[in-house]
Parts: structure tokens; sequence; C-alpha cells
């Protein structure tokens, strides 16, 4: 029998009242802005348009706000509004040489093209909080010197002049870009899927990973070949118009990391290669991304397979924190029924048992008294 | 390549430019510029405004086969003049009344009476701002771009 239980609608109403009020705060101090939220903490909106999957700096700071800076919230807040829209197409794959760089690290040449260039960076600073951002006071401009112009050549393309690096990962001819969005997930995977996987992944655990990767549950000996930040161009075929044209430009994040490798009866020995790419400015995640890339190519490379980070199927099924905190924080919602069914089950197993070493003891009484 | 084609390939390189400086424009610079036009024609909605979604794609490794990195908002919107001739206008984000406008002005861009209007009064600005932003950007990020020197020990 099925009964249905009502009754929780004023509550419900109620809580989400106070949740509005408690959103909003003390009500003395001027409430915060989008343009706000999405200027002064950046990095935040960045982190759920990634994980979101939808770039778009306003929604996603929209989404923040709304959420309390609960990053998560916001990131399933984006994700349940994308699948309300329509897709027009596909870009036309981002081309990131072209990327107009803001930051570009690498810990391989210390003297390459383009340069070592540091941008908005947290590195280097002492980690000491800062008093004077305690009130508003005046923030100096950007310090400025004449560009070179010089071209901010790829460090993947350097070593390749040496033939000792392997080449950027090309799948058959034929193959389409697989979409995750689209169809579900079956392993083993390609590397294209694996990739939009990770994009999305929660930085934390794919950190989390990459760590466990350093530490040696399927080590790879890797060097950041290198970190660039920038703005790269979005380019769409408009069927109407018969070629491709700019929609405008976003910012990304890409690492390439390095990896030595001794060879296998696969490969020879050779520089081997992950890749990260990420919305939005995240070197954490972007570098996290390449090195759980890298350690999922283990079986393609020959190698075996023996850590967490290798396991295609345990990686990609649990890095996507929509889920995970829809499938965890599930569990808080009323299971009156299923609790009620296992709570008389046990009791029975309880009574079962006890009824039965009663008998054992009347059992074991007769026994004594007869002898 | 016959000279037909070249005119063709011309024409086409600068609807390109126009679309994609359009995209790259601020509703504010698109309101200015509908603001000064004298006649302001009629423009009937074809298609949208309307807002959906691009899924923007990358490279594995950089330059190997696309994969799907994650979508964009994108709006786009079509319309036709009384004369006849068509816009479209398409941008990341999700400003529809910034679509219309774009797709007015490129539908005015490609008639001979309001091309030069068009040029001067909303790509020149727009290439303009997005230069300047460009250089001011490069020029920030170069100051931050290391000086490694050798310090040189005097043995000798």
């Amino acid at each position: 029998m099925y009964v249905a239980v009502k009754g929780g609608e004023a509550a419900i109403s109620n809580a989400h009242r106070l949740l509005a009020d408690r959103r909003r705060g003390d009500r003395s101090l001027p409430s915060i802005t989008i343009d706000q939220v999405a200027e002064q903490l950046g990095l935040a909106v960045d982190r759920v348009m990634a994980e979101a999957s939808l770039y778009d700096r306003s929604l996603a700071a929209l989404a923040v706000r709304q959420s309390r800076g609960d990053l998560i919230e916001a990131i399933f807040l984006l994700r349940a509004y994308r699948t309300t829209l329509p897709r027009f197409g596909n870009s036309v794959p981002l081309d990131t040489a072209a990327m107009q760089v803001e930051r570009r690290v690498s810990a391989t040449y210390k003297d390459l093209p383009g340069g070592q260039l540091l941008g908005p960076t947290f590195d280097y600073t002492h980690r000491l909080l800062d008093p004077s951002l305690l009130t508003d006071e005046e923030v100096d401009e950007p310090a400025r010197k004449p560009a070179s112009g010089e071209e901010v050549m790829r460090v993947s393309d350097i070593l390749a002049h040496e033939g000792l690096i392997e080449a950027d990962g090309d799948l058959p001819q034929d193959h389409e870009a697989g979409d995750l969005t689209r169809e579900p997930m079956e392993f083993p995977m390609g590397r294209d899927l694996r990739l939009q996987a990770l994009a999305r992944g929660d930085e934390g655990f794919l950190l989390a990973l990459g760590y466990s990767t350093q530490r040696g549950y399927g080590r790879n000996h890797p060097f950041v070949g290198e970190v660039r930040i920038g703005e790269v161009e979005v380019e769409m075929e408009v069927p109407e118009l018969g070629f491709a044209v700019s929609l405008g430009r976003i910012r990304v994040t890409e690492c390439q990391m390095v990896n030595q490798f001794k060879g296998s009866s696969k490969a020879p020995p050779q520089f081997t290669r992950g890749y990260g790419l990420v919305f939005g400015q995240s070197e954490r995640k972007a570098m996290s991304m390449s090195l759980v890339d890298r350690a999922l190519r283990a079986d393609e490379l020959g190698e075996d397979i023996t850590a967490p980070a290798q396991d295609e199927e345990f990686v990609i099924s649990h890095s996507d924190n929509v889920q995970a905190t829809g499938f965890v924080e599930h569990l808080k919602l009323p299971h009156y029924v299923d609790f009620q069914a296992e709570l008389a089950m046990v009791r029975k197993m309880r009574a079962d048992i006890e009824a039965a070493r009663a008998a054992d003891r009347g059992e074991n009484e007769m026994k004594d008294a007869a002898e | 390549m016959d000279v037909a084609e070249q005119t063709l390939l011309t024409g086409q390189a600068g609807r390109r430019r126009c679309v994609s400086l359009l995209a790259g424009a601020m509703a504010d610079e698109l309101f200015a510029a509908w603001d000064a036009l004298k006649d302001k024609p009629e423009a009937k909605p074809v298609r949208g405004p309307e807002t959906g979604l691009v899924m923007v794609r990358g490279r594995i490794g950089g330059g190997g086969s696309p994969f799907n990195l994650g979508e964009a908002t994108v709006t786009r919107a079509t319309v036709a003049l009384a004369s006849g001739t068509i816009g479209h206008a398409q941008a990341l984000g999700t400003d529809k009344q910034k679509a219309r406008l774009a797709a007015i002005f490129d539908a005015l861009w490609q008639e001979d009476a309001t091309r030069d209007h068009v040029e001067n009064a909303v790509l020149a600005p727009v290439e303009y701002r997005l230069a300047s932003e460009k250089k001011m950007k490069a020029e920030e990020t170069a100051a931050t771009r290391v000086d490694f020197f050798t310090m040189v020990r005097g043995e000798d």
C-alpha cells in the first residue's frame, strides 16, 4: 500500500523565505551586485563556469550570489539553467596558440620565445593577510611596458623539433568528438570524452588524484611544460552566411604537462604528455586535469594499472560534483518507509536470534539436570 | 581565380569582419550608433532574438583532434529591412537587444547608402576600442615578464 503524506508546504515556503533573509544578511550593509561578484570574486565565478560547463560570467556571478557563495550549489544552478536552452551548434576548435596571453610560465625552459610572463598570480606572494583590504584603499594601476610582439611559442612545439616528445593527441580521421551531455557514458571511453569529463570535473577531486600520482600512486614524472592563461576567439560556422564568424572572446587556462616515459612494448622512450584546458583562470584545475589525463592514458601507453588515478571508470564516474552531491545529499530526504521496513527487519532478526539462544539455553539446562 | 571570384572573396572577408566586430561590440556602442542614425529603418524580425548554446571545442594537446570543452551562451537574431536585405547577428552572452541591433547594422552594412554610417559610427570605434584594450593588456603582461640575469663573478 502506498500512502501519500502531505504537510510540508508551509514549512518549505517559510524555509525559503528564511533562506532569502539569511542570503541578504545584515540590512544595514549595502547589498552586493552581480557586477561586483563578477569583478571582485572573479576566480569563484571562473570555477562555477568551468564545473558547470557553461561559459557566461554574468549568469555564473548570479549563481554565486544566489547560492550564498556555496560554489557547488552555484554550479548546480548553472547546470540546471543550461538544460533549458537549445544548442545552436559547435564552435570551431579553439586556437590556443593564438591566445592573447595574460600569463605564461614554463618549468622546463628558462629562456623561451615569448618569455616567462607572470601575469596576475598569487605565486611569490607571502600569503600574509593584507590589512589594507580591510578598508577600501586606492589600488595602483598596473605597471606597463612596451610589448615585444614576439610570438609566445608553445613549449610542445619547441620539444617537437627534436622528436623526443609525442605529438598532440590525434584520434582517427573519421572520429567525431563524443559528447557526454548527449550520450550515456560507456567505458572504456576515448580521450576526447575523458577530457570533456575532466574539464567539468570537481577541482578538489582532480587535485587530490593529481597529488596521489605525485606521491607514488601511478607516478608519471611530470614537468609543467607550460601553463598559459588568456583570451581566445570563439568562432562558429553560420550556415546562413556560409563561413565562420567570431562570437566573441573567452578566457581559458591551458596546461601542457610533459612526462618522462621510459618506454614500453607499445611506445619508445620519449616524453609523453598530459593536457589540461579549463574555462576561466584556474591554473590548479588545469594542472590537476593534465596530471589525471596523463595517468588515465596508462592503458594506451602500455603501463601497469595499479593506482586509483589510472582507473578510468573510477575517476570519470566520480569526477562530477553535481552528480556526486545529488546522490550524497539525497540521503537527507525522507526515507521514512524504507527505514520502517529495515527497522521491522532488524527487530525480527534480533527476535529470531534471541529465540534461538533461549532454546539453546533450555536444552543445556535440561542436559545439566539429566547429568 | 577570376575577377568575379575575387570580388566575392573580398565581399566575404568584409562581411566576416563586419559580423565579427558587431559581435565584439558592447550594447552601449550599438545603442549610441542607433540613436545617431537619422532615418531609422524598419526592420522586421525574421528569427529571434533568441538565446541558446554553442558547444565550445578544444583540441587534444592544443593542436590534436577536437574535443568538447563545454558550452557558452550565445544570442542570435535575424532581421529583414524593407528593401529585403537580411542581417544576421550572433554573440556570446544573453543580450537580446544587442543581437537585434547588431543584426540591423549587419543589414545596413550591406546597403550602399548606409554602409559608411555603419563603418564610421560602429565598426571603426569598436575596432579601435578592441585594439586599444588588446594593446593595454599586452603591455600590462609585458611588465610582468621575468628578465633573468646571471651574476658575473670577478675571477680574473
